[in-house]
């Protein structure tokens, strides 16, 4: 199979599956529950309102004809109106969306760094009191409950040391523009990379400042998979044959395991990153709840508290969507750095 | 045989495990840490009515946000309840949410993998597809949304949550039936002319059992964790019932203001418990299926 055959049937097998996740979505947010619009309205109301706002929502048609137009809506960029003031979803979530954006990436950064960090000295001591005291470290990260985590963070370097905020994005007045050269202008909704672009030092400090307990909350938790995936992959490659021979010719010791066994065991944990990136959106929405991070989590809780249910299903097609696109990338990745899978 | 040589052989057969299951290194301290940790959550939510110094639910038992003191062990909160008599009861709707989703993953996700692996072809493909579909979709979110639409209460919140683990034990089930399926003895069931349900039953699912049993236990881990969320975010079953992921939700404003122990304690038996669970599966999955070390899975 050459390179251009399997991204062409990685991307057909990723339609299918979009697909039924569109239905599901569907399925569960307007067929389940009978009528959204009846539930949204807790105690009774006024027939005549309940019927407008069924019109204006486009809920007053069969329910195949709503699920083209939820397709169809969908085709076009277009996520439907709230229950709450009729106002487009989609722009509410375009604009909560790279706050989630950047802090997924800088948690799995942290996951990845702790992980794989850990995972090598764990496996460089195979089996002595300091690989059962990382492997029992890995196991009580997965069995912590994020948002705990994440209190415990707040009380500690928030609360009682007062080194860092325990909650939002970035003072009032400290929010990046992004780049600016005469008439262009251009910002990614990322504050570390439009305080960068922007050329402010300060801004960017105060951007990470805000950035690392939630970063380190979600990265503490999702860490442990990659300690054990790099532990198990490094104790192989540490005794094959290269290895020895690297360490034979005299090479430093961080070297021969930073330099080429790592190398080796770095794909495994590619895969994984994949794989755990759905676990790090559901830990981000109790993530962003902890510590009032105005992206995509917390507007869906802030939507839940008011019912509405149109906004709900809204943000979890998108976090659905999100996560087959990054499955796919990774996979995408995955082969043209391994030459294995294009044979 | 009578009450007491029923007690008297359990225990003969118990105490032989333990003692066994110690000598097999790490992973059997494991197993027995933490069959350890929960059997005592459990039990201690079971006899809590009666231990519990005050009623766990009742205002005012002393002033508002005490810190810890020798009357109120773990402090009050806001409405000036006894911690202590919280913690010691608030296991009781996770307990049952997470018994009963592990429970419902394993009647639909066993059956339903063994069948569609067994039969192989489009109906396997079909439910692949459709199991692989649930799988990479964010669990959390997933549950967040079936609970909404399906509404409180401690059935529809274990519903909720099984449904994100089902694919687990279908994708186990299917890996594990693919191989033995080819194995000589089911052959040559085949070719004595056993029936497909006899094959199922007698000769595929006894071999896939050890593997259940290790997801079973990671999930009971996975289901705790993810009903303490939903209660985190004001998902959870309701209010009048001390529950630990309540406490932590209503805890969260106070910490701001420095009651730390109003969390501290709740989030402690959650992690516990969870911790328990996780052991248990971490030693099992070493016990019983010692060729997934070996191979660095």
């Amino acid at each position: 199979m050459t390179l251009r055959t399997y991204i062409v049937s990685r991307i057909l097998l990723t339609i299918p599956m979009i697909f039924i996740l569109l239905t599901t979505v569907f399925l569960i947010m307007r067929v389940l529950p009978g009528d959204p619009v009846l539930l949204h309205f807790e105690k009774m109301e006024d027939p005549a309102l309940i019927a407008a706002m069924r019109v204006r929502l486009g809920l007053d048609k069969p329910l195949l004809m709503q699920y083209f137009d939820y397709l169809f809506g969908l085709f076009r960029g277009d996520l439907g109106k709230s229950m709450q003031d009729y106002s487009s979803i989609g722009q509410q979530i375009f604009a909560a969306f790279p706050a989630t954006l950047e802090l997924a990436i800088f948690s799995m950064l942290i996951a990845i760094l702790i992980g794989i960090f850990l995972g090598v000295e764990s496996s460089k001591a195979y089996n002595s009191p300091k690989d059962h005291l990382i492997r029992v470290f890995g196991i009580v990260t997965y069995a912590i409950p994020v948002f705990f985590l994440g209190m415990i963070l707040q009380m500690i370097f928030g609360i009682g040391l007062h080194w860092l905020p325990v909650g939002g994005r970035t003072y009032q007045n400290m929010v990046p523009t992004g780049l600016n050269v005469g008439p262009v202008h251009f910002s990614t909704g990322l504050y570390t990379v439009d305080s960068i672009l922007e050329g402010n030092i300060l801004k960017l400090g105060t951007a990470l400042k805000y950035l690392f307990l939630p970063s380190l909350t979600l990265g503490l938790v999702l860490c442990g998979i990659f300690i054990r995936l790099t532990r198990s992959n490094m104790f192989e490659t540490l005794r094959l044959d290269f290895v020895t021979a690297a360490k034979a010719r005299g090479l430093k010791d961080s070297t021969v395991t930073y330099g080429y066994a790592l190398r080796n065991a770095f794909l495994p944990v590619l895969t994984m990153m994949g794989l755990q990136f759905a676990l790090l959106l559901g830990g981000a929405v109790l993530t962003e709840t902890t510590f009032s991070w105005p992206g995509l989590g917390r507007y869906l809780v802030d939507r839940i508290n008011f019912r509405d249910y149109t906004a709900i299903q809204g943000v979890v097609v998108v976090f659905g969507l999100f996560v087959a696109l990054v499955s796919l990338a990774i996979d995408l990745l995955y082969a043209y750095l391994d030459p294995r899978i294009r044979l | 045989m009578t009450q007491t040589k029923i007690r008297r052989s359990i225990l003969s057969q118990l105490i032989p495990g333990i003692t066994s299951l110690a000598k097999r290194g790490l992973a059997g301290w494991l197993v027995l840490i933490g069959a350890i940790l929960t059997l005592s959550i459990i039990v201690l939510t079971v006899v809590s009515p009666w231990v519990s110094p005050y009623n766990p639910s009742a205002i005012n038992v002393g002033h508002p946000l005490l810190p810890p003191t020798s009357q109120f062990l773990f402090g009050t909160d806001d409405l000036g309840r006894d911690m202590f008599s919280r913690v010691i009861s608030g296991g009781g709707i996770m307990l049952q949410v997470s018994i009963l989703s592990v429970i419902v993953c394993f009647i639909i996700g066993v059956p339903l993998g063994l069948f569609s692996s067994h039969t192989g072809g489009v109906v396997d493909k079909f439910f692949n597809l459709i199991m692989d579909s649930v799988y990479a979709f964010p669990g959390l979110i997933l549950a967040i949304a079936l609970a909404l639409v399906l509404g409180r209460g401690v059935i529809n919140l274990a519903l909720s949550i099984a449904v994100i683990y089902i694919p687990s034990y279908f994708r186990v089930i299917r890996s594990q039936v693919l191989s033995i399926k080819e194995m000589p003895y089911v052959e040559a069931a085949n070719a004595a002319g056993a029936k497909r349900r006899t094959i199922l039953a007698r000769y595929i699912l006894p071999n896939t059992i050890p593997s259940i049993v290790v997801v079973a236990t990671v999930n009971f881990a996975d289901a705790i964790l993810t009903a303490a969320g939903l209660t985190f975010i004001g998902m959870g079953v309701n209010a009048t019932v001390p529950d630990w992921g309540w406490d932590l939700s209503n805890g969260r404003q106070l910490l701001l203001s420095g009651n730390w122990w109003v969390i501290a304690f709740p989030g402690l038996m959650i992690i516990l418990l969870a911790l328990g669970f996780t052991l248990m599966g971490e030693g099992l999955s070493e016990l019983l299926n010692p060729r997934l070390e070996q191979s660095g899975e």
